[in-house]
């Protein structure tokens, strides 16, 4: 085991799927053609004011509310200052002293099961910046205001996880949240959800934090896995060489793999943060803090909790199951209908998942429906066919050739389980095959167990795997040891 | 309070503008007199008053989350030092 701990903290950016900007009607939709969606506001024109968006409050109420956190009846606005390009104010909106969400808690699941409870320092709402465009500019940049203002809330944490996968595993909570509830889509590929991760390393039984470094903008799993397992080798390289770590922030490269030194990070009076003029207090009232608590979905783990009780899931499966909303729709269809969750459990966690992650398709764009999926389910336990010919029937549901019944009619699939018929094929396998027969019976148990398998094989090939393989086994086994 | 030549300038800098050394000297005793007005401010009572965010005594209207058209780029990108298709094109930044 290392002699060293790793601690991590994380600083979340969520996207808010609001429909216009936080401080301007512009539209936040994505994918416009650059400025298209850019106001006066957004564009930092003298003499404009903003205008807060209410969805945009309520998103970041409701976040609070879905992780227990205190919310602040006032909250207020505040500017932080720098100069970038993609930020043509020369200052970010913010909130820092009043944040709109106070501290809370997210449970996770891990992966052996155990819990952890990872708090919630607070979260604040504030604007995203614009876009740099640094390819095919020759030798400039090119700007696009297009997603500057878009909401976001900032959810900051506290350092409280202890490796790269508890890391993880709170940003797929966190990201199963935020769109269970809706207030996030949940795009990772097009920034709607970017971690911000802190990493420091200390000896095992230490108190004192470590110095530590912050990797910005990572917007992936993987790769935030990837940079906090490189970002602490090479701190702990560092430190066991007899060197200290330098407090600055890192930029990841997913493609290569390697991170670099961004700018060493500033002190927080650089940003000269002061209470934001053009914006008064936010007041939010009891009647609509009750209102947006009652408007709040199922949270997942709420749900985990009913699949463990309503349908006997283990904590693993349901947390799987559960995890988002599209998935756990589907799941709770195709056990309802098939009036079996462990095998809907199973076939949706097994074929259906991997052939959807072969195919890199999300469960929305599932050629499979959950009707089919139960329908198939159904034929399995009423043994119209083996759990070797459902694969055959998946496979043919899946490249739209019909519904199961239809699938097993059109192919003539059918379990055969007449046992006149049965006993005629076991009787012409033993007949066709008498050397084996006679060896059967001449061995002793224990090899008799392997030989066995010779004979479910042929009556498998004969029936082209339709034989009821509970009645050829009894049949079997009879006409061998009679 | 009394600030220096060298704070005036990193404010300066952090402001992106520009002072010049003789005009630093005499920022440092103007900034100087102001900071020793907050002094005399800050030995008022103020424990049991909190901290005012705003002057007027209102809370922030709210507007609905409604798209008004916002496509200016035929009036603004004009106005651009320079700019190249739909962008405005500002020299490289280098993350």
């Amino acid at each position: 085991m290392s002699a060293w701990e790793t601690v991590i903290g994380l600083e979340i950016h969520v996207q808010l799927a609001t429909k216009t900007k936080i401080f301007s009607s512009a539209s936040t939709a994505v994918g416009a053609e650059p400025n298209s969606h850019a106001s006066l506001v957004d564009l930092a024109m003298p003499g404009t004011l903003p205008v807060l968006n209410r969805e945009a409050v309520n998103m970041a109420v409701k976040f609070g509310l879905a992780v227990g956190a205190e919310i602040n009846r006032r909250s207020a606005f505040e500017r932080k200052n720098y100069f970038y390009p993609d930020l043509p104010k020369g200052y970010q909106t913010t909130q820092l002293a009043e944040p709109i969400v106070g501290t809370g808690n997210i449970e996770l699941i891990l992966d052996d099961g155990s819990r952890k409870t990872v708090r919630i320092h607070h979260a604040h709402l504030e604007e995203d910046a614009g876009k740099s465009l640094h390819e095919d500019f020759h030798g400039m940049t090119g700007i696009d205001l297009n997603r500057a203002g878009t909401p976001l809330i900032e959810v900051v944490t506290e350092p409280d996880m202890r490796s790269a996968e508890e890391a993880v595993a709170f940003a797929r909570t966190l990201h199963s949240l935020v769109t269970a509830i809706g207030i996030c889509d949940g795009e990772m590929s097009q920034g709607s959800l970017r971690f911000d991760v802190n990493v420091s390393v200390r000896r095992k039984g230490e108190e004192k934090l470590g110095t530590r470094t912050e990797t910005k903008n990572l917007n992936s799993f993987r790769f935030m896995e990837m940079a906090i397992k490189k970002e602490v080798e090479r701190q702990i390289d560092i430190l066991e060489d007899g060197g200290s770590i330098t407090q600055e922030t890192r930029l990841f490269n997913g493609d290569t793999g390697v991170s670099r030194s961004m700018r060493s990070k500033e002190d927080a009076n650089d940003y000269r943060y002061f209470p934001c003029p053009d914006l008064l207090p936010v007041m939010l009232s009891e009647e609509q803090i009750i209102e947006l608590k009652n408007s709040l979905p199922e949270l997942p783990a709420q749900r985990l909790g009913r699949f463990v009780e309503q349908y006997g899931l283990s904590d693993y499966d349901a947390r799987i199951l559960s995890s988002d909303l599209a998935t756990s729709d589907y799941f709770e269809a195709v056990a309802e209908r098939s009036d079996d969750a462990k095998l809907a459990a199973n076939w949706i966690m097994g074929e259906l998942t991997a052939r959807l992650n072969a195919e890199e398709r999300s469960i929305k764009e599932c050629p499979m429906s959950a009707s089919h999926l139960a329908e198939l389910i159904a034929r399995l336990k009423d043994n119209t066919i083996s759990s070797k010919i459902a694969k055959q029937v998946f496979e043919a549901c899946w490249n739209g050739e019909g519904s199961p019944d239809q699938v097993i009619e059109a192919r003539g699939l059918k379990q055969v389980s007449d046992s006149g018929e049965l006993q005629k094929m076991v009787d012409k396998i033993i007949a066709e095959n008498t050397t084996q027969a006679e060896a059967y019976r001449a061995a002793d148990e224990a090899k008799r167990k392997k030989m066995f398998g010779f004979f479910v094989g042929q009556a498998m090939k004969a029936s082209q795997g339709k034989a009821n393989p509970q009645q050829i086994n009894e049949l079997l086994m009879k006409a061998l040891e009679g | 309070m009394a600030i220096d030549q060298d704070t005036v300038l990193k404010v300066a800098h952090l402001a992106r503008l520009h002072v010049s050394a003789e005009q630093s000297q005499a920022l440092a005793g103007r900034l100087s007199d102001i900071l020793n007005m907050v002094d005399q401010l800050q030995q008022a009572e103020v424990d049991n008053i909190a901290p005012l965010a705003h002057p007027l005594d209102v809370s922030q209207p709210l507007r609905e989350d409604v798209v008004q058209p916002a496509d200016l780029r035929d009036r603004v990108l004009p106005l651009a030092p320079a700019s190249e298709g739909s962008c405005f094109l500002v020299p490289r930044v280098i993350e």
